[in-house]
């Protein structure tokens, strides 16, 4: 179809690219005149302010949430509002919730199988092997028998982090991971993200988690008022942010931690 | 009162129950359609569904009976009683199953339809998979109380010449004149089938409690 004839415009390395992508609730604008584009293997943290949007905009990309104007493109799918390039674009990009979100009455075996089944049409055999692969890989596969409400916090979290990766998605969205999660048991899920980002994933995490950021970010953007406000390196980021807000911001994170 | 006098109730039974039957499964197949169609998010659909159920629960059973079976008859449509009752309780119970299971649907929290769309699952495998296995467990509290509902109305069948439990044992107690003894033995029938689906229900409802502690 014309899909090659779209991306030719984004750059060719271009996982995901939003234009000029502005979003209502209502009278409210949530997003404004956002411009992003994150390159293969790319990761980005997303900060802010409560309210500022950052929920609202990573969940336009796997359109949990419609937009209004502008575009979305992922890996070359226009994002439009017809079920076949949502399907497309879901195909491609996990998301991992604050709530983990995981189905309760499923064990976390069955969790990490329904989608590749249902919706990749890949065989029982193959899809368990893959979730206890993954599983595996979460450092959690002693635990594929029980339900969910059996494990920590953190155990669930990685769980929905591997129930994620059995899609074999080419993105991963990360909405605050680590903030349900008692403090005890957040490095135990940080530590998963980084060793997935060390495999090169393609990664945008909303997260106040600075020390992640420092440590695994390529960019860091910090949104305001619905608006990105400042995108930097880390170490551009916090040594010499460029905006009044973004101080004052870090100044209230940097006390808090 | 002898042997063939209780033969004749429990006949009577028999068709209370195979009407609560034909109410639930009927109802419980359009109730789904309701549910579903209810919170499919399309506007005229969640409109429409919503009058049918305000129309079903706003009118008595009675009448929605006396217009299936002597109201079409009138303008010339004569059903089969059998015929009658069952689209009449399949009406009754379709919009009160769906009104509860609308309810539960709407009661499996929000991130569990965004999970299950970010897995890419389509809407069949959301509904199937995901939310109604959670619904369902919701509702069965409330479920099984319609059911104790449901076959207590069925006596209402015996307007359109259904014997039924209550029909027969008004049919045995003007035969015998006692009415204490045929309508106790009556109320006895009745009590053996709600009672137990009520403390089912009371069980499930109690059991729920606890797990979502
Ligand atoms: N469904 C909705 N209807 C109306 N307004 C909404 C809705 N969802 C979010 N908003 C509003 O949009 C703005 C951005 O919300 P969003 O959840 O994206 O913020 P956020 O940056 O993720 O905040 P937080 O750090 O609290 O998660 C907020 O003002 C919020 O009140
Ligand atoms: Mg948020």
């Amino acid at each position: 179809m014309n899909e090659a004839a779209t991306s030719a415009a984004a750059p060719a390395n271009a996982m995901i690219d939003m234009f000029h992508v502005e979003k209502w609730y209502g009278d409210f604008q949530a997003l404004t005149d956002i411009n992003l584009s994150v390159r293969k293997g790319e990761k980005i943290v997303l900060c802010g302010p409560s309210g500022s949007g950052k929920s609202t905009l990573i969940r336009c990309i796997n359109h949990l949430e419609g937009y209004q104007k502008g575009e979305i493109r992922v890996g070359g799918t226009r994002l439009g509002d017809d079920a076949r390039t949502i399907d497309a674009v879901r195909r491609e990009v996990g998301m991992v919730f604050q709530h983990f979100n995981l189905f309760p009455h499923m064990t976390v075996l069955q969790n990490c199988m329904l989608a590749p089944m249902r919706s990749l049409g890949v065989g029982k055999a193959q899809a368990e092997a893959t979730a206890r692969e993954l599983l595996q890989r979460v450092r959690i596969a002693e635990q594929a028998e029980k339900y969910p409400a059996q494990l920590s916090g953190g155990q669930q979290q990685r769980v929905a982090i591997a129930r994620a990766l059995c899609m074999k998605p080419k993105v991963m969205l990360f909405d605050e991971p680590t903030s349900a999660l008692d403090p005890e048991m957040v490095k135990e899920v940080l530590d998963t993200m980084i060793a997935l980002a060390e495999e090169g994933m393609t990664m945008i995490c909303v997260t106040h988690e600075m020390g992640f950021a420092r440590q695994v970010a390529d960019r860091v953007i910090f949104m305001a008022g619905g608006a990105i406000v400042e995108e930097a390196p880390p170490e551009a980021f916090f040594s010499a942010p460029r905006h009044e807000r973004t101080r004052k911001f870090l100044g209230e994170i940097l006390q808090k931690h | 009162m002898g042997e063939a006098e209780f033969l004749f109730l429990l006949t009577g039974l028999k068709w209370t129950v195979l009407l609560s039957l034909v109410g639930f499964i009927g109802g419980g197949v359009f109730g789904l359609a309701v549910a579903l169609l209810r919170t499919s998010g399309i506007a005229p659909l969640e409109r429409g569904t919503a009058s049918y159920i305000a129309l079903f629960q706003g009118t008595p059973l009675l009448m929605q009976l006396f217009v299936v079976y002597y109201g079409l008859a009138l303008i010339g449509l004569k059903l089969d009683a059998w015929v009658a009752v069952a689209i009449g309780f399949t009406l009754h119970a379709s919009a009160y199953l769906g009104e509860i299971w609308r309810g539960s649907i709407e009661a499996v929290p929000k991130g569990q339809t965004e999970a299950a769309k970010a897995l890419s699952l389509h809407y069949l495998s959301r509904m199937k998979d995901v939310i109604l296995p959670q619904a369902i467990r919701i509702s069965l509290p409330a479920t099984v109380g319609f059911l104790v509902q449901l076959i207590k109305g069925t006596s209402l069948a015996a307007i359109v010449g259904f014997t039924e439990l209550t029909r027969a044992g008004n049919i045995i107690s003007n035969q015998t004149f006692k009415p204490l003894l045929v309508f106790g033995i009556v109320g006895i029938l009745y009590f053996l089938i709600c009672w137990p689906l009520s403390l089912y229900g009371a069980h499930l409802e109690r059991r729920m409690a606890t797990a979502s502690r």
